[in-house]
């Protein structure tokens, strides 16, 4: 499939200009991350489960095929079905198949990433089945047939009143009601209906633990839960790299995720799922590689297979704080989308890694030290090594390149420049052409270079 | 033997008083320092926008021309660090000049507090200051710890800084986040880039700070150019100068038109 090239400066623009809605959308994640900082902070050994959390996942996609054999066995031994799909057109299909032999035309899903990342609502909806997304922001998006803009948080770009206007069109809520009670107590009996009506559940996989062959769901509204109680059938779809090798893992990636994520120091409900809940009920697990088998073989990028989608990184940045998800076009937005749509489609995806002002909070910040910014570098020499760059750009990083390997060049340039800075009258200097004036004030030029001042002052010769 | 001075392209082309500053602090110190005039930049223009090859000759020719001092020492964190860790690939491993190069640049604040370990400075500044933290600095070189770690660390800039007698310090809401410079990404960028920098200036105004100080010129540079154009109450200082006793000065723009010739960002003396 060819995707649109996403140029992110253009898509972050309605955003970022409309300073309203961009101040509010990063006061409302900063206001997470500080929850965050305090929840870590009242872990003394929080470096120390970073590093090992890192190590864990590290090991496990090191050694991936022999624990997905071993989840396998183990899982198959609980009574589960366990399915292998290659890409997301095999993913829907096996979904699709399970459905079909149940006569199926209702699901209820919980938040799942994986099946975001496969288009799996679009696929269904075309098949004649009706998806409902049971978590209250998913829900929210799907309803104004928008897509998440954060991975955790996937309704964060709508205000209160938006909602309130969603719900009223679709819900037949009070006209500008935006109570955030109401609206989610009327959410909360449209839901409890759709609950009801479900044929299948199907959720995602925080954590498959090869060892137990058991899965484990992680939500705050407990939706997942109800979503696959009443079925008989429960789908979890889960990429491959969702694996620990141990349950006593668990307990690392359980105190860092919560608090990483939400600032809080453990998701309300942490479901563990193993093997199907009685004989007349099926659970179905499917393992989804969709590119990750390739970007395993990437030893620069390897380590984004270590992500456990906590969306911490989305908190932190000061980028995507400002110009929200929506500008990434891209299922996993942020820091750690940036590094990796490019591995999908470097093309598309090129202005992603670009998008960053290496300031380096996502790496610090990251619960399995992923070094994201670090990554997003190695993605430009990736993009430039592969002629993506433009030539413009690229021609002035020539140019450049050439000056500063001649320092009388160098300060003959600056010279001019200055001196040009100095003559020309503001608008010439100021305007629309050089962007970095659109905002800003170039400095003041002073008539001596700190190496003329030098040669006057110091150097006898 | 007599230490380098390294000094970032932008500081010698248009704020040649924070080298000078520099200079004159490290001679109080009581140091021998040269100002190898062959140097130009760092190179990280170039390697942050991915131009491996572009990098590759301007990292060289750095490395050869500081190769003979004991220590190079740099008025910036992000230049320090684009030597101390970026530098690796354009060179073979056993390369000693780029070891001997890499290991021994230090950042001026860092070089201050670790390898001279200052204790005492004869200055006075009183005002109020807020120090903007740069990014390079923290989560490179670690000159401090930034907010997201939970590893102590000590703020080498601000200890050095509180040598200094008089200052009034203001601390701003978010003690770390980023300015939106970023080198190439302020014109790559530049509405993202520019509402970072009016948030942080929005912040450091509301501490009622009249001075925000910052190790990295280059932070300062994007800042005071918002700061000028919509004509905010407060200016920048790189901390060289605040170290070394320059006069505050408002920005040119501003209500209170500065004395000739006393911006600390033009004058040289």
């Amino acid at each position: 499939m060819k995707l649109p090239i996403v140029d992110h400066p253009t898509a972050a623009r309605p955003f970022v200009t409309n300073p309203k809605r961009s101040q509010w959308h990063d006061k409302a994640l900063w206001f997470v991350r500080s929850k965050r900082d305090k929840q870590a902070g009242g872990v003394s050994e929080w470096e120390h489960l970073r590093e090992l959390a890192s190590k864990i996942k590290t090991h496990t996609v090191a050694n991936l095929a022999d624990y997905l054999v071993q989840f396998e066995q183990a899982a198959t031994r609980l009574g589960a079905t366990v399915h292998w799909a290659a890409d997301a057109a095999e993913h829907n299909e096996i979904v699709l198949k399970i459905l079909k032999r149940h006569e199926t035309l209702r699901i209820v899903k919980s938040k799942s990433m994986l099946t975001e990342e496969c288009h799996l609502n679009h696929f269904l909806e075309n098949n004649g089945i009706e998806v409902v997304d049971t978590d209250l922001g998913e829900r929210i998006v799907q309803l104004r047939d928008e897509t998440p803009s954060h991975i955790v948080l996937p309704a964060i770009h709508i205000k209160k009143e938006e909602v309130g206007e969603t719900f009223h069109q679709h819900l037949g809520t009070d006209e500008g009601a935006s109570d955030p009670k109401y609206l989610t107590e009327a959410a909360r009996q449209h839901l409890r209906n759709k609950f009801l009506m479900g044929e299948v559940g199907i959720t995602g996989v925080n954590f498959g633990i090869a060892e137990t062959g058991g899965l484990v769901v992680c939500t705050n509204e407990g939706n997942a839960d109800l979503g696959v109680s009443l079925p008989k059938v429960h789908i979890a779809c889960m990429g491959i790299e969702k694996l620990i090798p141990r349950f006593q893992d668990l307990s690392v990636f359980t105190r860092l995720l919560a608090r990483s994520a939400t600032g809080q120091p453990i998701t309300t409900y942490t479901s563990h799922f193993h093997g199907p809940r009685d004989p007349d009920s099926e659970l179905h697990i499917i393992l989804v590689d969709n590119g990750r088998t390739r970007l395993r073989g990437n030893a620069e990028f390897r380590d984004s297979l270590n992500c456990i989608r906590c969306g911490a990184c989305m908190n932190t940045c000061p980028v995507y704080r400002r110009s929200g998800g929506h500008s990434y076009h891209a299922t996993v937005p942020g820091p750690i989308g940036s590094v990796l749509s490019p591995t999908r489609d470097a093309k598309s995806y090129k202005s992603l890694p670009y998008a960053c002002s290496l300031c380096g909070s996502c790496t610090d910040v990251c619960p399995v030290k992923i070094p994201l910014h670090h990554q997003l570098l190695a993605w430009r020499k990736e993009l430039v090594g592969r002629g993506l760059l433009p030539v413009s750009k690229r021609v002035s990083m020539r140019l450049a390149s050439m000056l500063f390997q001649r320092p009388r060049l160098f300060a003959i340039a600056g010279k001019c420049g200055r001196t040009a800075l100095r003559v020309l009258p503001h608008w010439m200097t100021h305007n629309r052409l050089n962007t970095w004036t659109i905002a800003r004030e170039l400095p003041n030029p002073p008539r001596e270079s700190f190496r003329e001042w030098y040669g006057r002052n110091r150097n006898e010769d | 033997m007599p230490v380098a001075l390294f000094v970032p392209c932008y500081i010698d082309q248009f704020y040649p008083d924070v080298a000078v500053a520099t200079l004159e602090l490290l001679e109080r110190l009581g140091l021998d320092v040269v100002f190898p005039e062959a140097q130009t930049c760092c190179g990280q223009p170039m390697a942050n926008t991915g131009c491996v090859s572009e990098t590759a000759p301007v990292a060289r020719r750095m490395v050869e021309i500081f190769a003979d001092y004991d220590a190079v020492i740099c008025p910036s964190g992000s230049c320090t660090a684009m030597i101390r860790h970026h530098y690796a690939e354009y060179f073979t491993e056993d390369s000693a000049q780029y070891q001997k190069v890499a290991s021994r640049t230090f950042e001026l604040c860092e070089y201050l507090h670790d390898v001279l370990q200052l204790t005492r400075l004869n200055v006075t500044f009183p005002h109020r200051v807020s120090l903007h933290q740069s990014c390079h600095g923290l989560r490179e070189l670690r000159l401090g710890g930034s907010s997201e770690s939970m590893t102590p660390r000590v703020d080498k800039v601000r200890e050095i800084l509180k040598l200094v007698e008089g200052i009034e310090w203001c601390i701003p809401q978010r003690s770390d986040e980023c300015c939106g410079f970023g080198g190439t990404f302020a014109v790559n960028e530049p509405d993202v880039s520019a509402a970072m920098g009016r948030d942080r200036i929005t912040d450091h105004l509301a501490t009622g700070s009249h001075v925000m100080a910052s190790a990295d010129m280059s932070c300062l540079m994007h800042l005071q150019g918002l700061i000028r154009r919509e004509d905010h109450p407060i200016t920048v200082m790189h901390v060289a100068q605040i170290l070394v006793g320059r006069p505050v000065v408002r920005p040119a723009s501003h209500a209170n038109p500065p004395a000739p010739h006393s911006n600390p960002s033009e004058t040289i003396r």
